[in-house]
């Protein structure tokens, strides 16, 4: 498997993973 | 002044992710379509008129939402993600690594893409890679970023 970030899919699916744990990373902030 | 620099930030910021989306959706997978004389056109053309139009883009996007957020007291507390403006705390992060990433990264890059700086074939192809691996983490991190912006904002009961 390469880079997932090669491809749009990979990007965009890693984006949004990364907004869910950020979510729940800032929801426990404030 | 309010109004003034949060049509700014907007402004600045639709010419930047939108110039983002475009390398990402439509350019790269163009310049990998096309015979090398077309590339080369687009190379002297239009690539670096979009790219100047981008990184600028990216610098007053910053710069006005830096001064938003000094406007309401609160680019401080933002940063520290300190409280209610850590929401708006993880947008200015993101964006400030997407900056950084952007003049950084993918600028300098670029010009030994584009000829405007000397490199021999390999180290073009090498900067190449670098930039789009950059673009393509910016294309990643401006989802959470636009989510974390738009939701201290409109969407506070998420929080």
């Amino acid at each position: 498997m390469g880079n997932p970030l090669d491809t749009i899919s990979g990007t965009i699916t890693a984006g949004f993973v990364l907004t869910v744990i950020l979510y729940v990373l800032v929801k426990a902030l404030v | 002044m309010e109004t003034l620099l949060a049509w700014g930030h907007f402004l600045a910021g639709i010419t930047w992710i939108g110039i983002l989306y475009y390398f990402n959706f439509i350019q790269v997978p163009f310049l990998k379509a096309v015979t090398p004389e077309t590339k080369a056109e687009a190379f002297k053309h239009l690539v670096p008129n979009a790219l100047w139009w981008f990184r600028w883009g990216a610098l007053f996007t910053w710069l006005f939402g830096a001064a938003l957020l000094m406007n309401q007291h609160r680019l401080g507390s933002a940063f520290l993600l300190q409280g209610p403006d850590a929401v708006i705390g993880m947008g200015a992060w993101l964006g400030t690594i997407m900056l950084v990433n952007v003049w950084g990264i993918i600028w300098p890059n670029q010009k030994k893409v584009l000829g405007l700086k000397e490199a021999t074939a390999d180290e073009k192809a090498k900067a190449g890679r670098m930039a789009l691996l950059a673009s393509r983490t910016n294309t990643m991190l401006s989802i959470p970023m636009l989510f974390f912006m738009a939701s201290s904002g409109h969407a506070s009961g998420l929080f």
